[in-house]
């Protein structure tokens, strides 16, 4: 492969999707680094997740291309990938079960694997419990573990952390930022302006199924250029 | 009364001197119904969990149809299995008729629609809990049924246990297509429906309650595999 395509990392270009006739994304154009965090933020509806999914090729877009690297989504580039949703789905089955399930799936059982990344979220302890047994903090860290016991090459997080304590948050936000300090891109939905700060190197801010800024973190909290983006960091109503 | 009095007693007394043609019957009985639901339970659940897991043309009819072939009517398919069996019909070359093997096809059949619309139902839930999870796994087709029917199982015990039970209890197709013959064929149904039939009531209400007794034990196994499963599995 290019390797100038290579460094590119995530390139949308021209992206529009429509569902049952509604426009719910449309000119989407950019294109992030093959490593880092970036944010995606914005007001409710303005299509985060929805954009996430096709990032993810969960969702085909009705027009335009995602290309991760040069290489267009594919089964097998949705297998590279990690998607943790909001309200992860569980199995029916242990901790341990729930990471066994995947890497199974990829055909690269490994119970050093399993234990390293249950260790990384803090839940080894609790490996033989009843995964849906396990609070909302302790769930949606066993969801991150499910995503990064393969080693994705990209991490995409719709709202990890919402309706989460203070402890549970930081303890996901440590192992975000240490899964991109390993090299993973990460693609992180967050309505929290705080935790956009903390985490971000750059943002990307979506209001009404388009995007309105792309910017490096100090840029766009320091002078977003939109006045949606303005109103949203003032904590002002953005419809 | 008395005759229910003395039904049990006598029920008793048969289990009790394992009386050898009563141990013959019930072991018929559960070499017939098992195999059938085994049987069942392979192509009930497969077929199941592909309806749940796939949307094609006619999948609708294939549903209803399916839902509609849990009311068969036993005579009518021992019947069916008869005409295919007997010495002028198309298998009656291989000779099964009068045989437990023919009780094994007419009970798989009466049981397999149970079985696959009520695992079809079964997996088709969970999977609209867990489909949009899978597909962010990006997972094949055969790791999602597999998935599907491991995280069921204790609710597909249940739907195994209704197919024994209609099949146990079952006596049309059965005496149709096993002519309930004297050590070869008899099972405790049609043992039963012979006793009444000869006015032996007491022994055709003895065999009724070991017959209940049984299917009493097996649902009883079943709850306890049910309950150990649950506990480590399940929230």
């Amino acid at each position: 492969m290019h390797d100038a395509k290579r460094e590119a990392g995530l390139c949308v270009s021209d992206l529009e999707l429509q569902l049952d006739g509604r426009v719910l994304l449309s000119n989407i154009n950019f294109t992030l680094s093959a490593r880092g965090i970036t944010v995606l933020m914005g007001p409710n509806g303005a299509g985060k997740s929805l954009l996430l999914r096709v990032l993810h090729g969960l969702i085909p877009a009705t027009r335009g291309e995602v290309d991760w690297s040069g290489e267009p989504i594919s089964t097998d580039l949705t297998r590279r990938q990690s998607l943790v949703f909001q309200a992860p789905v569980l199995l029916r089955r242990s901790v341990a079960a729930n990471l066994d399930f995947v890497l199974r799936a990829r055909g690269q059982f490994d119970r050093e694997k399993r234990n390293h990344a249950l260790a990384q979220v803090g839940l080894l302890e609790l490996a033989r419990h009843p995964a849906r047994a396990l609070s909302g903090g302790e769930k949606q860290r066993l969801a991150l573990a499910r995503a990064l016991v393969t080693a994705p090459e990209a991490l995409l997080l719709d709202e990890p952390t919402a309706n989460l304590d203070p402890a549970a948050v930081d303890a996901i936000e440590n192992t975000v930022r240490q899964t991109a300090a390993e090299g993973a891109k990460v693609v992180f939905v967050t309505h929290d302006i705080g935790q956009a700060r903390r985490l971000a190197e750059d943002v990307l801010f979506l209001h009404r199924g388009e995007l309105l800024e792309h910017q490096s973190s100090e840029e766009f909290f320091a002078k977003p250029s939109s006045a949606a983006a303005r109103s949203y960091l003032e904590g002002k109503i953005t419809l | 009364m008395s005759d229910q009095v003395s039904a049990l007693s006598l029920a008793i007394d048969l289990v009790a001197s394992r009386d050898p043609d009563l141990v013959e019957i019930i072991l018929l009985s559960l070499q017939v119904s098992l195999t059938a639901v085994f049987l069942a339970v392979v192509i009930g659940f497969s077929l199941g969990a592909l309806i749940a897991t796939t949307r094609f043309t006619g999948r609708n009819v294939l549903v209803v149809l399916i839902n509609a072939l849990m009311g068969l009517p036993p005579v009518v398919v021992g019947l069916i299995v008869y005409l295919q069996l007997s010495r002028s019909g198309p298998l009656g070359f291989l000779g099964l008729l009068y045989t437990p093997t023919a009780m094994i096809i007419a009970q798989t059949i009466l049981i397999t629609p149970i079985i696959a619309a009520l695992s079809r139902q079964v997996l088709e839930d969970m999977y609209k809990e867990y489909a949009e999870q899978f597909r962010a796994f990006a997972l094949s087709r055969r790791h999602i049924i597999i998935a599907l029917l491991w995280d069921a199982r204790v609710s597909l015990v249940t739907v195994a246990l209704a197919g024994f039970g209609r099949a146990v209890a079952e006596v049309g197709a059965v005496m149709i297509v096993g002519g309930n013959i004297d050590h070869l064929s008899r099972v405790m149904t049609t043992a039963i429906a012979l006793e009444t039939s000869k006015g032996n009531l007491a022994l055709a209400m003895a065999l009724g309650l070991v017959l209940m007794c049984i299917s009493l034990a097996i649902n009883a196994a079943a709850h306890t595999l049910r309950y150990t499963q649950m506990r480590p599995s399940y929230a």
